[in-house]
């Protein structure tokens, strides 16, 4: 049954959900504005933007909560917030 | 050393779709104590937002090896873990990631006798100044002035400095961070780890529902707290105090940003009069006379 006699959880995406379903704004990236610092990646407190140098990011639509942040902390403006269809 | 974010570990400590609210201040702290420290740290963690945002069994949100204790136990614990991977020669990093309130009032003593034990500990207060999970209480961290719920026309009583009370113990390594500083936080870890004994941290991580902001500009929240001078980010190490950038550029009260900058952001602040405001103003420029004296006292030995 793969049952465990100590209480133990182990890490996996979703442990709270589909939390992208929270969101009422949606980030969206203007790839060409962006200049791949890296910093939305920093910042992103539900770890779902992924990024290495010289391959742009890519956001986690499924658990992206919508928070904004990443949108805000952009230096050059790349990342818009868009209502989300439907709201 | 300056830290190049492209060089950072990419590993998600913290894991997507995890409980926390949007936009939370503490899991970017969360992100970064993964990143200094990965599989090495073990985290003992008290009741409070950080058990929470774990999420429901058998998942969970933070891909670090984690004991969730009793409110009061999280240092006691860390000191039994480390004592553990002494004796079993396990390389590993005892860290207790705890709250405000699990640190400065319900931890308090546990933390104390840690400290005063010198036991092989990190301890990193995430500081959301109250009790948030529970719903917005104040703790000994909530500034004067601020409203929470049990301090609906602003708390009256002043936030207590626990980092240089832990200063006062006479541990190693002490220090504060800010989320708006991710990579001096970083540092920050990595120092800490290198060293034997007692290191306290605490990290300044505003919370967008109960400092009543928007969740996008948490991390603008931080940065005005550090750049108002309201928050001072300096490091307590081999008998050092010396302040950090950007802090140690703000010693001139002029360079400083208004208050009210950081102040107006945020809706637990709203009801301040001008007096309350500029009465704030004053205080904080005494915190700073305190620390600089101390920072003065305590220079490197020759």
């Amino acid at each position: 049954m793969g049952l465990e006699l100590v209480p133990v959880s182990r890490p996996a995406p979703g442990s709270g959900g589909i939390t992208g379903t929270w969101r009422t704004l949606r980030p969206v990236v203007d790839l060409k504005k962006c200049i791949d610092c890296g910093i939305c990646w920093l910042y992103c407190p539900e770890s779902v933007i992924d990024w290495e140098k010289g391959q742009k990011i890519k956001i986690d639509y499924t658990y992206c909560k919508g928070c904004g942040i990443c949108a805000h902390e952009c230096p050059t403006k790349a990342i818009e917030m868009a209502p989300e269809a439907g709201l | 050393m300056t830290v190049r974010i492209d060089l950072l570990p990419k590993t998600k400590y913290v894991v997507p779709g995890n409980s926390a609210c949007a936009g939370c201040g503490m899991m970017i702290g969360l992100k970064v104590l993964g990143m200094a420290l990965g599989e090495e740290a073990v985290l003992s963690i008290p009741a409070s937002c950080a058990s929470v945002v774990q999420g429901l069994g058998p998942k969970s949100g933070v891909a670090l090896p984690i004991l969730n204790v009793p409110f009061a136990s999280a240092a006691s614990v860390a000191t039994g873990m480390s004592e553990a991977f002494r004796q079993l020669g396990v390389k590993g990093q005892a860290v207790v990631w705890a709250g405000d309130g699990g640190t400065a009032d319900i931890g308090f003593a546990a933390v104390s006798a840690a400290a005063e034990r010198n036991s092989d500990v990190l301890y990193i207060m995430y500081d959301n100044e109250a009790y948030m999970n529970t719903g917005i209480q104040r703790s000994s961290e909530t500034p004067k002035g601020a409203w929470t719920t049990t301090t609906p026309t602003g708390k009256r009583e002043a936030k207590k400095d626990v980092a240089l009370i832990l200063l006062a113990h006479g541990v190693p390594y002490v220090a504060t961070a800010n989320i708006a500083y991710p990579q001096d936080f970083y540092r920050k870890i990595k120092r800490a780890s290198e060293i034997r004994g007692f290191k306290f941290i605490h990290l300044f991580a505003p919370c967008p529902p109960g400092w009543l902001f928007d969740p996008s500009l948490t991390v603008e929240v931080a940065r005005k707290a550090v750049e108002t001078g309201v928050f001072i980010l300096w490091e307590y190490d081999n008998g050092e105090l010396k302040l950090n950038p950007p802090s140690s550029a703000l010693v001139d009260k002029s360079r400083r940003k208004p208050l009210v900058e950081y102040l107006k952001l945020q809706g637990r602040y709203a009801h301040l009069s001008e007096d309350q405001i500029k009465q704030m103003e004053e205080e904080i420029d005494r915190k700073w006379q305190f620390l600089l004296r101390f920072a003065q006292a305590a220079r490197p030995r020759a």
